[in-house]
């Protein structure tokens, strides 16, 4: 009988939901991998090419430097923010004042978005670098550190606050336990608050490399990609060959794909490392 | 238990795909729908709304006054939706393909045809063709007549005479120069710049030349406008085309034979400025020109268009009497009959894949923008345009004095004017290409040759993806 009630609404609450979702990931989802196969100009008029395009994308050097590129990112990225985005927590989960209004302080540059952010950056650092005669645009390594700091910048008190609330999850048993068996702080926290808190290093992890992987707006804002696409991540890249390029709309749709395989294999395979150091029972 | 937890998960399943299929039929069958739509359509259709996308956003509030005009006049409501700077393309593909879209849009030469061959209707036995002052302006292909120009500009290196006047009547200048209309040829310009530069501050200036703005989006100036003037002499040398445009349209690829020309001018720019080679990379087109309204430079190379910019800058200090154009000259032979680069990346299409009466209407709205008294006013008036219609008379020519210039140098005797070539550049990413080698060789880390070299490249390879 509890079925029968639970069934009869299934549909009701689910429904919308499930359209929504259909009607905005599923479809053009579905749309893109069909279109990637295709030359079109406008997605009513498509011509069947088969993988021409996803050669092209490949001997394409502008798409194997982005993605280049936006590994070398997303590793770097995904070192920093964790390790800083840890210590805050480590720090703020302390007995000190104003560990509250630090907490938000440091998640506010989560709030701005990436093309203004990027803007006000891209001012800050030629400001600085005018001192010394350049500007942001000299050198690849240039843009390549300043979306560094930019994109720490941003995500630092996002992953903060997830430590924050895994932290406060640990309970003070264990640590008692600990201490009384004699461990050092710097053992409690290898061996005992990291362990308990895989599972928020896991999704912290996955957020922080699939952000900094689909990065497009600051990327856009920063540097545009200058000099000479050096700096494009991978999501400008496609825009500038679905936009820019004459007959490049097939061709984008297929890095399009290739790119979110890349990210879906990543992903898995980070998901996959880090649920095997979780431990279940605490 | 465990049979039907199977059993609902492929019903669920089951669904979706009816789900998936249902939706994507719908939007087959909707465009069938629509290729029906214009043999069953007839001139009893309400028309009450068209649809123009505009390219140029400086003039968009003044499209927004017209509309209205025209609405009162005709019931007809115009809808103008303007793309930002730099995006018409991105947004004229998304539009095109919703289910009202623009009727009335831009392509920007032969190049932009090729892409929009699918959605131009044939205007050959419209009204709208025969008002053209000179017909080989429009867009043609196979006996066909797909795009009108609606506005000409010229650009070439516009001058503040005031400041010009200040150097002749210096004590201690290098060169006797009188006037600017001794200046016809790069030597003499180069002599008169670079000690121009050297006595800047004599004439209270911070350089010569405005910045060379190289930031992302704020090249065009360079990569398509100061580009089209090496190129178009390299296709005039081309010996077996009725004109240099066509040689362009047919060139699979460049020796950029006139390389060392462009550095020549471009060097010109860079080393006689206001800002550092350096800081080029920060520089815009509005920096550049709020420099020149200000008084602290006294050339920048720009188009007629810059007027209405230079005049909204506040503190302008440039009078109307003082602002003129001198052609851009990069040293070839007999340059002194060069004029100023004149022609229009500007052409109207109208939709052909929208009702038979939609085109009607949006067909006689243009008719009647270039063609009323009203309609006539507000072009000259208000959007300034220099119309290339035999629909407008002696008195109706723009009154602006950039405007005039670029008439002015049109009608001089000896000299002939650089018409636009750009049009036939490969695609937008050659231009970008192009761009972001000049953005490195001004950093000093790209030498000419290299640059020479990457756009030789770039146009092969875009022009093999037109194929």
């Amino acid at each position: 009988m509890h079925n029968r009630h639970m069934s009869r609404y299934f549909f009701v609450f689910v429904f919308p939901t499930l359209l929504a979702f259909l009607l905005s990931f599923v479809i053009p989802f579905i749309l893109g991998i069909v279109l990637s196969f295709t030359d079109f100009t406008s997605i009513i008029d498509a011509k069947w090419v088969g993988i021409s395009n996803y050669i092209e994308a490949f001997s394409n050097k502008d798409f194997i430097n982005a993605l280049r590129f936006t590994v070398k990112i997303a590793i770097v990225t995904v070192i920093t923010v964790n390790f800083f985005a840890m210590c805050l927590a480590l720090l703020l989960t302390r007995k000190i004042r104003g560990t509250n209004v630090f907490r938000a302080i440091f998640f506010m540059p989560n709030l701005i978005g990436g093309i203004v952010l990027g803007y006000i950056w891209q001012l800050i650092i030629n400001g600085v670098l005018y001192k010394f005669g350049v500007t942001l645009t000299y050198k690849p390594e240039y843009g390549f550190w300043g979306l560094v700091i930019l994109m720490n910048w941003q995500m630092i008190g996002y992953m903060m606050v997830i430590y924050i609330a895994a932290i406060q999850s640990i309970p003070n048993t264990l640590i008692e336990a600990a201490k009384i068996d004699g461990a050092s702080p710097f053992q409690i926290l290898t061996r005992i608050k990291l362990p308990v808190i895989m599972p928020s290093i896991t999704i912290c992890l996955f957020l922080t490399m699939a952000n900094s992987f689909k990065n497009f707006d600051s990327n856009l804002a920063l540097t545009a990609g200058a000099p000479s696409r050096k700096t494009a991540m991978l999501a400008l890249d496609i825009y500038n060959t679905f936009y820019n390029t004459l007959n490049g709309e097939g061709v984008g749709q297929a890095k399009a794909v290739v790119f979110f395989i890349i990210v879906a294999v990543i992903a898995f395979l980070q998901l996959k490392l880090t649920r095997r150091k979780e431990v279940d029972n605490v | 238990m465990y049979l039907m937890k199977k059993g609902r998960g492929f019903v669920a399943f089951l669904l979706v795909l009816v789900m998936v299929c249902g939706v994507l039929s719908a939007c087959t069958s909707e465009e069938a729908e629509n290729n029906q739509q214009p043999s069953q359509s007839n001139n009893n259709e309400k028309v009450d709304e068209i649809y123009f996308l505009n390219f140029k956003p400086e003039i968009a509030d003044v499209y927004n006054k017209i509309a209205a005009d025209y609405e009162a006049e005709t019931g007809i409501k115009v809808k103008v939706v303007t793309a930002a700077s730099g995006t018409y393309e991105q947004t004229l593909k998304s539009e095109i393909a919703k289910s009202e879209p623009p009727t009335i849009f831009q392509i920007n030469g032969p190049i932009g045809y090729q892409t929009w061959k699918e959605y131009c209707l044939d205007l050959k036995d419209t009204k709208l063709y025969s008002f053209l002052s000179d017909p080989n302006l429009a867009i043609t292909s196979n006996g066909g007549v797909y795009g009108i120009p609606y506005v000409v500009e010229g650009y070439g290196i516009i001058y503040n005479n005031a400041i010009m006047e200040k150097y002749f009547a210096l004590s201690n200048r290098a060169t006797d120069f009188k006037s600017m209309d001794e200046i016809n040829n790069f030597e003499k310009l180069k002599a008169l710049v670079e000690d121009m530069q050297a006595h800047k501050d004599e004439l209270g200036i911070e350089g010569v030349f405005a910045s060379t703005s190289l930031a992302p989006g704020e090249a065009w100036r360079w990569e398509t406008h100061l580009a089209n003037i090496p190129f178009y002499y390299e296709f005039k040398d081309k010996q077996n085309y009725d004109n240099p445009i066509l040689a362009g349209l047919a060139s699979n690829e460049i020796a950029f034979k006139y390389s060392e020309n462009y550095k020549k001018i471009f060097d010109l720019y860079i080393n006689n400025s206001c800002t550092e080679k350096a800081m080029l990379g920060t520089k815009t087109v509005n920096d550049s020109m709020a420099e020149f309204a200000l008084g602290k430079v006294a050339m920048v190379q720009n188009g007629n268009w810059a007027w209405a910019q230079i005049k909204g800058v506040e503190g302008n200090v440039v009078d109307e009497k003082d602002i003129k154009f001198l052609p851009i000259y990069i040293d070839v032979e007999e340059e002194e009959s060069q004029g100023l680069c004149i022609g229009t990346e500007n052409y109207l299409a109208i939709n052909s894949k929208v009702s038979e009466a939609k085109q009607k209407a949006s067909i006689e709205f243009i008719e009647w923008l270039f063609s009323s008294e009203k309609g006539k006013d507000y072009v000259v008036n208000e959007l300034g345009f220099i119309a290339p219609f035999n629909t407008f008379e002696e008195d109706e020519k723009p009154k602006d004095p950039l405007a005039r210039e670029v008439l002015n140098w049109m009608e001089k005797d000896g000299v002939s004017s650089v018409p636009w070539g750009f049009a036939v550049f490969p695609s937008q990413n050659f231009k970008n290409t192009f761009a972001d080698a000049l953005l490195e060789y001004v950093q000093g880390n790209k030498s000419w040759d290299e640059v020479t070299k990457t756009v030789i490249e770039s146009w092969k390879v875009e022009k093999a993806k037109g194929e």
